[in-house]
């Protein structure tokens, strides 16, 4: 067996037991688990109102929009902050002082991102069934939609996660990313359909992908005639296609560029220095 | 597997035992206006082991990334296994091991998962002569971490840990290890174990090993050769005994001749000692002779070396290095 096949395994194997260690940490099943509790009561607490102009759920609306936004999260958000924590540790200087290391530890954080974005989606799913109707769960083309919105998102967004976290080294600055992606999901019709909003908001929206993740994941699950409520009073599929897509081949030409000169840059006195500063915040 | 599949592992051919597997000629470092390095010369043999001493801000760091690859440099011919490392690919980087001071990675992970996690990059590059990856229960037997198998990284404690980086380090089998400062925090017998398993891994495996230490004493009880790196140039070069004896030519005699007690230093202890018996005979007593340690040697020489007097003792050391 070569050397890269061997490493793509070891990067799937390093997947599951990040995975693993993941639901066997208290910790880190309450900061997974902790989103979808706030969302979940989101949704219970709007499940009577309705979407302006129709008679349906507003709460149920949310749903496939809060899909939307978790896999923009999961990532962006939750890689890049990954690869900064890890390169603040040493785990990424660990990948780098290993043969093909980093291939494997990519592997490794896509598989792990990608089961915890699905995992979540499933157990909203599950959960919000219990209190939501109207959702198109029984119709095999829903699935479908659902499953292609998913890795397309999927693809649009890890490699942007892994950029931003290759251009942030300090965790501090982790907040010029997070405070105008909220900004940004409060401009993108999670919450409420962004047709309502002016038009330079709706404009600013759909730049971006996590406009486009919602709606592709409310086009799976809910009913066609909510689609009058869309911009353009249409799910868009083509135009949902073609912006995730820019997103993913900008995206996938970037991350390795900017990968590779931030792995060059690593080293055991960067990683020593890191250190020293976190220390000094901690103090 | 077959040798077919091994290519991967043949690319970088391995080193005849006369090639040396470090080699380094006027390595020179410079940050922005600054020069960190100024020529720094020197080889290690296969099985050697090299300890890199010197003060704070000497160069130590900077010439041990550029050898591990991390660091390119400014200037100079560095081969590392037979290989630039600042063209390094990923079969040359199998075959060295890495031990940081500042590690603190995968703490969620169990002890026994990230060794064997880790060991399996390492399979394609195993060769006839060289098994890899190290079997996880054996590595974690020789560093004394089996009991720590089921254990989670952050639960270890400091010299836990510190073996648990040495065990990720030659999880490789790597015929070229870096040491940095591996032994802060050790206990003494956690000490004693480490120097135990590096004298292992010199003698049994031939593993060419450059650490790195404060600690004068590791480093004697470590090191075949010294090389005391100061102000971005290498001062001396030479096993300790050597250091000491060329530094500091004088040795300490004690002795107590009816109860009383004497002490004289002594260019040639011996000759001393042999006058002492032949005047006193069975009175000479509690007789002791003390060569000039190795921490005596540093001392002098970085102290010389920060005077700016490094042309005599420190020169004086390289010739004699070069007419042995």
């Amino acid at each position: 067996m070569n050397a890269t096949t061997m490493a793509v395994r070891a990067g799937l194997r390093r997947g599951v037991i990040e995975l693993r260690n993941t639901l066997s940490s208290g910790q880190d099943l309450w900061n997974f688990a902790f989103p979808t509790v706030i969302l979940m009561a989101t949704m219970f607490f709007t499940r009577g109102l309705t979407v302006p102009g129709t008679d349906f759920s507003l709460g149920a609306r949310t749903l496939p929009s809060s899909f939307g936004m978790g896999i923009a999260f999961a990532g962006m958000l939750i890689l890049a902050q990954q690869l900064i924590i890890d390169r603040e540790d040493g785990t990424l200087l660990r990948a780098k002082a290993t043969p093909n290391g980093m291939l494997g530890y990519l592997i490794g954080k896509i598989v792990l991102n990608s089961v915890l974005a699905v995992a979540g989606l499933l157990a909203q799913l599950l959960i919000a069934l219990l209190f939501l109707d109207g959702l198109r769960i029984d119709s095999p083309a829903a699935w479908v939609t659902l499953a292609w919105v998913l890795v397309l998102g999927l693809v649009a967004t890890l490699p942007l996660g892994a950029v931003i976290g290759s251009l942030i080294e300090n965790p501090r600055n982790m907040g010029l990313v997070m405070l105008p992606t909220m900004g940004l999901i409060g401009l993108s019709g999670i919450f409420y359909p962004v047709s309502v909003f002016p038009g330079w908001v709706q404009a600013v929206a759909q730049v971006f992908p996590i406009y486009w993740l919602g709606l592709g994941m409310r086009s799976a699950l809910l009913p066609d005639s909510l689609a009058a409520v869309e911009i353009g009073g249409s799910w868009r599929h083509l135009e949902t296609v073609a912006v995730l897509g820019a997103w993913a081949a900008v995206g996938l030409l970037l991350a390795p560029v900017v990968l590779r000169r931030m792995a060059r840059r690593e080293s055991g006195s960067r990683v020593a220095a890191r250190r020293e500063k976190a220390m000094q915040r901690a103090m | 597997m077959t040798a077919v599949e091994l290519a991967g592992a043949t690319e970088t051919p391995h080193p005849p035992d006369t090639d040396p597997v470090l080699d380094v000629r006027g390595l020179r470092m410079r940050y922005g206006a600054v020069d960190v390095l100024h020529g720094v010369d020197f080889t290690a043999r296969r099985g050697e082991v090299l300890a890199l001493l010197g003060p704070n801000g000497a160069g130590k760091s900077t010439t041990i990334e550029i050898l591990e690859g991390f660091r390119l440099r400014s200037a100079g011919e560095v081969r590392v296994l037979g290989t630039d490392p600042a063209r390094g690919d990923e079969a040359w980087r199998a075959r060295l091991g890495v031990v940081l001071q500042s590690w603190r990675d995968h703490g969620r992970w169990l002890v026994g998962d990230l060794l064997t996690h880790l060991g399996s990059y390492y399979a394609p590059y195993a060769t006839a002569a060289i098994r890899r990856p190290w079997p996880t229960a054996d590595l974690l037997d020789t560093v004394g971490l089996t009991g720590q198998a089921g254990r989670r990284v952050n639960q270890l404690s400091g010299g836990q840990r510190r073996r648990l980086d040495v065990a990720v380090g030659i999880v490789g089998r790597p015929e070229l290890l870096f040491l940095d400062e591996p032994t802060v925090g050790f206990d003494p017998a956690a000490r004693r174990e480490f120097h135990d398993l590096v004298h292992r891994l010199a003698d049994l495996d031939e593993t060419t090993i450059l650490v790195t230490t404060h600690d004068l004493d590791e480093a004697e009880k470590l090191a075949d050769r010294i090389l005391i790196l100061a102000g971005g140039r290498v001062i001396a070069d030479g096993s300790a005994d050597e250091l000491s004896r060329r530094v500091a030519g004088k040795a300490e005699i004690r002795w107590s001749v009816d109860g009383e007690r004497f002490v004289h230093a002594a260019t040639d202890a011996t000759g001393f000692v042999r006058e002492l018996f032949a005047q006193h005979g069975d009175a000479v007593a509690d007789l002791e002779v003390r060569r000039a340690s190795l921490e005596d040697a540093y001392m002098t020489l970085v102290r010389e070396h920060e005077s700016g007097g490094r042309t005599d003792t420190a020169l004086r050391v390289l010739r004699g290095e070069e007419e042995r």
